[in-house]
């Protein structure tokens, strides 16, 4: 290596493994001495491939592996939409193809033909879909599925079509019957071997998800053989005959207008065979255990590589490679040495798994099953002669003892006496038993032992933490039950249990108490305490249950059950200041004021004296109201069209708004209505913690949205819902929920996700740390909110809808009761005469709080 | 004890919200006079030792273990309504009042001393 210059390293593809590799590279401190050129011919950045079905419910920008199109580090350098055509070993450069588009002068240059030096190649093109060469494959309406572009041409297709066919039954597959499924097309998979998913699975387990996947409206065919794709230029059928038939015996046609072929993938070599490197006999760049080829200067990971020989289709092995090569280049010791290709899926809402020696074919191993037909579950572990090690596993219909099962095959750890309770239903492993070195993430490479480092030495205090400081958990997510059980059990050791009960009057959660109090139709506390606490409450139990029964009827806080419930600020209808004073915020929705309520405000604030403030919320607070005053201070507003702007509840605050479509030259909706329509739906409904949101009119994101707890933000077709943001201690950006929306649907996913979070958040959580700590995070929200995966949609909007309708302004109700005016005076013995404790000063031409003199402590007041 | 000669009528029991408080002005001096669940009555200073301003009668009143106790609006530190003993800082009291209800009429007396 030549000191003192800097190297150039050319990556080759920009997919899931070549994207890892650059990372790493930063991270690891590579680009210090290098800098790396990245060339993919996909018209965008890496994005998450594992997960492409995703992207017809979310949309591209959610798949995406580098959201800004470029890395934060300047000497990594990423060139999309251009195609390395060519290798020049003795020269060391890469020519490279660019669009017309991608030049610079479009009639002197169509199409860019430049010529890069390396030091060091890497090459990461991945693999190409296998179509097997079935006469008529070449018809409009043939599919394969591996890229966002193949979707979006299937997508398109579909709108024109009724039914379609998966040609193989594989992993692949049926992931992508599932997406025709969910394009409404009648679908079929036709699969040459005699049961599903060959590879991964037995007879047994293969007939069991047949009965899975038919339930669901696929038609299956195993044991078939294609013959011939029918149609004049567009598909409409395929011609299928019997396995082990002769040719010419009774074919059978299964009518179609979209054909996929998943029948397999190749590995994407033919750079390496056009400059002479080896390639293995089943296709990949043949590379040895610190994945360089024969030629020094030039590596192969991920799909198109073959080390020792074998491809590897998962991206897991792909990403160790790409750690492997980094650490080869800073001369550390890393080697690959094969990887685990365990399996665990959840195929058309079926768990799938398939782990270690699944088909029993080390020497004497015994195989354990456990079937159960009518709910569709099987089980089989193969254990080793002796039964004291567990080889390998197949689960179909409930993966729930994968986390446990698979770190045994990997760590040789000793099998219970009696193994077969590990799949008995209800079988509830304890992960604490696990070995150090068991390996809880495959994708990322993490064993338990790094997982307990995290908690006990590097403060992480919960699985999100431990998420962010391993890495665990945020690739495929099969482990991160693991995780979790880890993570519990690992303070349980430290007697730390970590007790969700609200406070010492109650063991419930906030979400048990909710539903406990929805059940039983509680409307008071004492019931409550009675029932389900003990003692008489707190200030923890009490505005929570205040709360609960504030969301789930529609009556007024003050009334006598529950006024005494109310926390602080609820207990007056306004925010209590250091002195004991009050402020006052109206609710100004979206922000938008007419010129006659500004001048209300302003005379209001003037004839009491009040210090005036624009919040950071788009509106205006009035400091320095006493107790007695805000009656007086309110009719005013009230009279002028005001009402309470809930700055004192935890409930909705402001939706924030830009200025939009009405105004701005780049508005594409006008947001300032649609802020101004959600503020207004959403008013004085009692949640967990307090809720914002924001709505913007284009990309260019002047509202903040993604600072809110639910933000929306306005596209050409509509609207993108985010969820799960906020500012204050610990900022989070809102993230994808759903792409693209109507107003409609826009509404009732919102009206969903709100009831959802406000039913089964915990006290004081906020959206994003409620979505954090949901059992499967945003894509649990989004399969409740969205897929309507519970059921539950319908019963989410009829509550949202009761309050909508139940709706009243607390201050307008509140002065129309002499009831609850009682309350408001400073003395029960002297109504009128002010706290002689308040004293203001000015500053600024307005009115500042004097701080009280502290009363010696003990002393008689 | 003090003399009972010095109290001070207040208002009504009734006007005292059960697990709740209102203040009074006893010469001068804002007082806060809570009810707990069971009826019983108890007065404190109303003033919030930790930030100085006249609240205490606007807590939340509630039960710590078998203490009866109300919380500081403003910094939520609970509070014994039988001595005015600060749960959460031993260091700290605020004066605890005699207080009687005769014929439904709730009488404020002297501060207790503090023992
Ligand atoms: C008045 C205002 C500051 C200002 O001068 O601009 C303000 C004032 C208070 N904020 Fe705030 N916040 C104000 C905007 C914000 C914002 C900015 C925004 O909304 O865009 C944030 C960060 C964004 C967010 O919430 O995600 C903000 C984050 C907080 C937090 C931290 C929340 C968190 O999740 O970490 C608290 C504490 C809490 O709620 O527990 C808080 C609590 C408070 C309280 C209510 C504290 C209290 O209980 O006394 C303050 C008294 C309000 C009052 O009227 O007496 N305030 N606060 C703003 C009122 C907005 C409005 O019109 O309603
Ligand atoms: C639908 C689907 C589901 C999957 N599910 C799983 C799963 O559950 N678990 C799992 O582990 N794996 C899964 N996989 C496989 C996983 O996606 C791959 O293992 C992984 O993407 C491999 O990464 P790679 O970088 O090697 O290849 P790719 O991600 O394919 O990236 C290679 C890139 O190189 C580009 N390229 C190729 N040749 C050139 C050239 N000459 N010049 C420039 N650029 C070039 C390609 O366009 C491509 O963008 C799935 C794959 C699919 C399609
Ligand atoms: S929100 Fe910030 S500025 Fe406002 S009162 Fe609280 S700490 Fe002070
Ligand atoms: S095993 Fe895939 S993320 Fe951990």
């Amino acid at each position: 290596m030549v000191t003192g210059k800097r190297q150039r390293i050319v990556v080759v593809g920009h997919g899931m493994v070549g994207h890892r590799f650059a990372q790493a590279a930063v991270e690891r401190g590579l680009t210090e001495t290098h800098d790396v050129l990245v060339i993919g011919e996909e018209p965008r950045a890496a994005y998450d491939r594992v997960g492409l079905t995703s992207w017809f419910g979310l949309g591209s920008e959610a798949l995406s592996l580098l959201p800004g199109g470029e890395y934060d580090d300047p000497r990594v350098r990423l060139v999309l939409d251009s195609v390395v055509t060519e290798i020049d070993r003795v020269q060391k450069t890469v020519t490279v193809v660019s669009p017309p588009s991608a030049a610079v002068d479009l009639l002197t240059n169509p199409g860019a033909v430049t010529v890069h030096d390396y030091d060091v190649l890497v090459l990461a093109t991945g693999a190409a879909p296998f179509v097997p060469p079935v006469e008529g494959r070449g018809k409009d309406g043939c599919f394969v599925y591996r890229t966002i572009e193949d979707l979006e041409a299937i997508k398109a297709a579909s709108e024109r079509a009724t039914s379609g066919i998966v040609i193989g039954g594989g992993l692949l597959g049926l992931e992508a019957a599932n997406a025709l499924v969910q394009l409404g097309l009648s679908t079929h998979v036709v699969e040459m071997a005699p049961r599903l998913m060959p590879v991964q699975l037995d007879d047994a387990a293969g007939t069991t998800l047949v009965r899975h996947v038919e339930k669901l409206g696929v038609k299956v065919h195993t044991g078939v053989l294609t013959e011939e794709i029918e149609g004049d230029d567009a598909v409409t059928g395929l011609r299928v005959r019997q396995a082990g038939t002769e040719e010419g015996a009774p074919t059978e046609v299964v009518e179609a207008q979209v054909v996929v072929f998943s029948a397999g993938i190749r590995p994407r070599d033919a750079l390496a065979r056009e400059c002479d490197l080896e390639v293995a006999p089943r296709g990949g760049v043949l590379v040895d255990e610190q994945c360089r080829t024969a030629d020094p200067a030039i590596f192969a990971i991920g799909e198109c590589a073959a080390p020792g020989g074998t491809m590897y289709g998962l991206v897991a092995p792909g990403y160790a490679m790409a750690e492997v090569v980094v650490d080869a280049l800073l001369d550390g010791p890393g080697s690959f040495t094969g990887a685990d290709m365990s399996t665990k899926l959840k195929l058309l809402g079926v768990d799938v798994a398939s782990f270690g020696d699944a088909f029993a074919t080390t020497e004497g191993a015994l195989e354990l099953t456990y079937a159960d037909a009518v709910s569709g579950v099987y089980k089989k572990l193969v254990v080793s002669e002796d039964g004291r090690r567990l080889l390998g596993g197949i689960l179909v219909g409930d993966a729930s003892a994968y986390g446990i099962l698979r770190p045994m095959v990997s760590s040789g750890l000793a099998l219970p006496d009696n193994p077969e309770q590990l799949i008995l239903p209800a079988s509830s492993g304890a992960p604490m038993g696990m070995p150090d070195e068991a390996q809880v993430c495959s994708c990322n490479d993490v064993t338990k032992a790094d997982i307990l480092h995290a908690v006990s030495e590097q403060g992480c205090e919960d699985v999100a933490a431990v998420k962010q400081c391993t890495r665990a958990g945020t690739t495929c997510g099969s482990c991160v039950a693991t995780v979790k059980n880890l993570v519990e059990e690992h303070f349980a050791s430290q007697g730390l249990v970590v007790d969700k009960g609200l406070c010492e009057h109650f063991r419930l959660t906030r979400q048990e108490l909710f539903d406990v109090v929805a059940v039983h139709g509680y409307r008071r506390f004492d019931d409550i305490v009675e029932a389900h606490g003990t003692g008489r409450g707190c200030d923890l139990c009490k505005p929570a249950i205040a709360s609960i029964l504030a969301s789930q009827t529609s009556t007024h806080i003050l009334e006598p059950a529950t006024a005494g419930l109310q926390d602080t600020n609820d207990k007056y209808l306004a925010n209590i200041q250091r002195n004991g004073t009050y402020s006052v915020v109206p609710r100004i929705p979206g922000g938008e004021i007419t010129p006659e309520k500004l001048i209300v405000i302003g005379e209001v604030a003037r004839d009491y004296g009040l210090y005036t403030k624009i919040t950071g919320g788009q509106r205006i607070d009035l400091f320095g109201a006493r107790m007695e005053q805000l009656p007086a201070i309110w009719k005013r507003l009230v009279d002028a069209g005001f009402e309470s702007g809930h700055a004192y509840g935890k409930s909705l605050r402001t939706v924030k708004s830009c200025v939009g479509s009405t105004w701005c030259r780049f508005g594409v909706q006008d947001s300032v209505g649609l802020a101004i329509a959600l503020e207004l739906r959403y008013r004085g409904l009692r949640s967990p913690h307090k809720l914002k949101g924001g709505v913007s009119g284009c990309a260019r994101e002047c509202a903040e949205a993604r600072g809110k707890d639910f933000g929306v933000i306005a596209t050409e077709k509509g609207w993108n819902l985010y969820v799960g943001g906020n500012g204050g201690a610990t900022p989070a950006h809102a993230r994808l929920l759903a792409g693209d929306l109507d107003t409609e649907t826009l509404v009732s996913y919102l009206d969903r996700f709100l009831m959802y979070y406000v039913r089964t958040a915990d006290r004081l959580q906020r959206t994003s740390t409620w979505i954090e700590q949901l059992e499967g995070g945003l894509d649990r929200v989004r399969e409740v909110v969205v897929d309507d995966a519970l059921g539950l949609g319908a019963e989410l909007e009829a509550e949202m809808a009761r309050h909508v309708g139940g709706y009243a302004d607390e201050w307008a109700e509140t002065l129309a009761d002499p009831a609850k005016l009682e309350r408001f005076v400073s003395f029960v013995n002297a109504p009128d005469t002010p706290d002689p404790t308040i004293a203001f000063t000015t500053e600024r031409d307005q009115i500042q709080p004097v701080a009280p003199a502290l009363i010696p402590v003990g002393a008689p007041a | 004890m003090s003399a009972t000669m010095t109290s001070t009528a207040v208002c009504t029991v009734e006007t005292v919200p059960l697990e709740g408080g209102v203040a009074a002005l006893v010469d001068g001096v804002a007082v806060a006079v809570f009810r707990t669940h069971d009826g019983a009555v108890f007065a404190l200073s109303n003033l919030d030792p930790f930030s100085g301003a006249s609240v205490l009668s606007r807590g939340i009143v509630g039960s710590r273990g078998d203490v009866p106790v109300v919380s500081s609006p403003m910094y939520k530190q609970a509070f014994d309504l039988r001595t005015g003993a600060c749960l959460d800082d031993d260091a700290v009291r605020v004066t605890a009042y005699d207080v009687s209800v005769v014929d439904g009429v709730v009488l404020v007396g002297a501060p207790r001393e503090v023992t």
